[in-house]
């Protein structure tokens, strides 16, 4: 199988879906003419055109609003946020309008829309620009949230987005645009809502998702090596629809679980899942489950103090070893 | 449309007091020195994260913050260092805090794009386009219930006019007659696109008469014409007749942000504008008075150079936050 980077994977999503449905458009700031201010939409406009591949005025709330409007007459636009942190400027049209005019409607009017861009920290861009809302957006039921950790994902699941008929908010990462892995050349989707077993164990269960899950498999490899513990790493891939059996079955296995998360502690993503788990599988604990977060602070500049603001391999193997202790 | 031809600014009253002058210089001076070495330090990895900077457009940093007073207030952007050094902050607190230190103005939590010191003056900068504009209105509204004369300028690019808050925030100042003059650096582009991309009517200033205030176009690259704009705008704000919004036209010289080539920037419109850089225009103009000498003009460079390498080398030395600094300042 080729070697791609996480970036390329999404490009090629993107084009394959542009390339299959003439109802996909590409709309957002820097995404045409600059080729997005990440790059991802390298090439497109070449290929597909300006009526495709639209670069629109730095108007969050206007362009994500027309991108929901046109969804809602058959239109399946891809919107790309240069960063998720400006969700908030557009956040009335996401949460009024996206998440919530299909179940107005008595089930009517579909939103078909997907929203995509990187969400997070560990760039030293400092607390406007590194915010981390899928747990925010998660909260609204009539939405679908997904956090790819590697090429091969984004590009299942993002195809999947696209042809999915609700709103779907697509997370992605700038640390792992440069990051390579395999990706079948054959057309392949990766269904909404379900987990995968990144790493197989049976003495502690970490359960994560987006960049946490590079760290966690990096930990686990350390657990191994050094203190010949078997962890078993689940990658939720989607916050929401969440695969709550595939998780369960690891705790069944392993009894223990520990939840990375690059997102704040309260009420976060790991909040939820803490209480699905508790919920479902409370004799099958033989520890409290235990989380690895972002520190509680809006995030820092500094770049010593951010690193240890955020989950990195050394938080989690901290985190694993108390647990077994 | 060369946006600087069509600017119409009035006969700036030229201000005849040599110091004031060459403080004016130097300060232009000192922000692209500033700019200069902070982009060589970015480029050499010294420092992380990333940059927007202001080559090219220190004349209108300076020129509004000259005519402001010590109390009164500014809001800026991600593209700040120029807003801060013209409002007074330190070459030093301004280093350090680029390279994360406790002694930086923000304690190293802020960083490029969000740099402010209140005691000076300015606000955090404000990194999300138009986020400042309301904010700014709402200082205003402080200052004018606890009825001072202060006034609140408010910088941000052409980009911000297509935000809501920019149409929002403009409007309750208009309405509530509010002591704000909004400063809009029209440097032709958003990040890499042009003005006449995302703009029916490329004429910032004409917003204000849709809103029912008053607006100005001025050449942003003419240092006295935007000060005696400026000087105009915030005399009206301090009579009750605020807001004001200036549309300062200029240009950027260096990329949007660090990792940024500029090639968008079309080769015969960077080398009009660049014929037209608000340093050495008004270095042509203050060598033709016969009270300033080229030796004048060295000399403040020099001073200026000299001090910004020492604040380099003090600023690498500057204290770095621990872990135990992550989690104050969250609530008051
Ligand atoms: C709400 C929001 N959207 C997008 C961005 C990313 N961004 C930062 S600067 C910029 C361009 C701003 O252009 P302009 O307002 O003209 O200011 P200039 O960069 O020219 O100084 C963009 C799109 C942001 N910071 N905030
Ligand atoms: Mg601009």
């Amino acid at each position: 199988m080729p070697e791609i980077t996480y970036r390329e994977a999404i490009r090629h999503a993107l084009a394959e879906e542009l390339e299959r449905d003439a109802n996909v458009v590409i709309m957002g700031e820097e995404v045409a003419q600059f080729n997005g201010a990440y790059k991802v939409t390298e090439g497109l406009l070449a290929k597909f055109g300006p009526k495709r591949i639209v670069d629109t005025p730095i108007t969050e709330a206007g362009f994500i609003g027309t991108g929901i409007g046109a969804s809602m007459l058959g239109l399946r636009p891809v919107m790309e946020l240069m960063f998720w942190s400006f969700y908030s400027v557009a956040f009335d049209q996401i949460l009024n309008n996206a998440a919530n005019v299909r179940y107005m409607s008595g089930g009517l009017i579909n939103c078909p829309i997907v929203i995509r861009g990187p969400a997070n920290g560990g760039t030293n861009v400092g607390a406007t620009h590194s915010h981390t809302p899928e747990n925010v957006l998660a909260n609204h039921p009539g939405v679908k949230v997904v956090v790819p950790a590697t090429a091969y994902d984004a590009k299942g699941l993002l195809k999947s987005a696209i042809r999915d008929n609700d709103p779907v908010f697509f997370l992605e990462n700038t640390i792992l645009y440069g990051e390579k892995g395999e990706v079948p050349t054959a057309e392949y989707l990766i269904p909404l809502g379900l987990a995968d077993v990144k790493r197989q164990g049976r003495d502690l269960t970490i359960v994560t998702y987006g960049r946490s899950v590079i760290h966690s498999l990096a930990a686990a490899e350390v657990l191994h090596k050094e203190h010949g513990v078997l962890v078993e790493v689940v990658d939720l891939r989607s916050i929401r629809p969440l695969d709550i059996d595939t998780v369960l079955k690891s705790v069944a296995k392993t009894h223990r679980v520990l939840i990375v998360e690059e997102q704040k502690p309260f009420a976060s993503v790991g909040s939820q899942l803490a209480y699905m788990i508790q919920r479902e599988a409370f004799d099958e604990l033989d520890a409290p489950i235990h989380r690895v977060a972002t520190v509680d602070a809006p995030a820092i500049y500094s770049p010593p103090v951010e690193v240890e603001q955020l989950p990195n391999p050394q938080r989690v193997i901290k985190a694993a070893l108390e647990m077994l202790g | 449309m060369n946006g600087a031809s069509a600017a119409n600014s009035p006969a700036s009253p030229v201000p005849l007091d040599r110091e004031f002058l060459l403080g004016l210089y130097g300060k232009m001076v000192l922000i692209r020195e500033f700019e200069e070495r902070v982009k060589f330090l970015f480029l050499e990895g010294t420092m992380p994260g990333t940059i927007h900077q202001c080559q090219g457009q220190e004349a209108t940093a300076t020129g509004v913050c000259a005519a402001l007073r010590a109390d009164d207030w500014i809001t800026s952007t991600f593209r700040g260092h120029g807003h801060a050094l013209a409002k007074g902050l330190t070459v030093q607190e301004m280093l350090d805090e680029l390279f994360g230190a406790t002694t930086g103005c923000c304690k190293g939590k802020g960083g490029s794009m969000h740099m402010g010191n209140m005691a000076k003056g300015m606000v955090p900068g404000i990194a999300i386009v138009a986020g400042g504009i309301p904010l700014a209105a709402g200082m205003a509204l402080a200052f004018k219930m606890q009825r001072t004369t202060q006034v609140v300028a408010c910088f941000f690019g052409d980009g911000a006019v297509a935000e809501g808050a920019f149409h929002e925030g403009v409007n309750m100042a208009a309405i509530w007659d509010l002591p704000v003059i909004f400063v809009c650096e029209n440097n032709l582009y958003g990040a890499s696109t042009r003005i006449d991309k995302v703009m029916k009517n490329p004429r910032v200033s004409a917003r204000a008469a849709a809103y029912g205030f008053q607006g100005e176009t001025v050449d942003g690259n003419d240092v006295l014409a935007v000060y005696a704009a400026a000087q105009r705008a915030a005399e009206a704000c301090r009579n009750g007749q605020g807001p004001v919004l200036l549309e300062l036209l200029t240009y950027r010289r260096t990329g949007h942000s660090r990792r940024d080539a500029c090639h968008y920037q079309a080769k015969d419109e960077r080398e009009a504008w660049f014929s037209r850089d608000p340093i050495t225009r008004f270095a042509t103009q203050l060598l033709a008075r016969r009270d300033i000498t080229q030796a004048d003009l060295d000399a403040i460079k020099a001073r200026i150079d000299t001090q910004i390498a020492q604040s380099v080398e003090l600023a690498k030395q500057a204290p770095q936050p621990t872990l135990a600094d992550l989690t104050t300042d969250v609530f008051a």
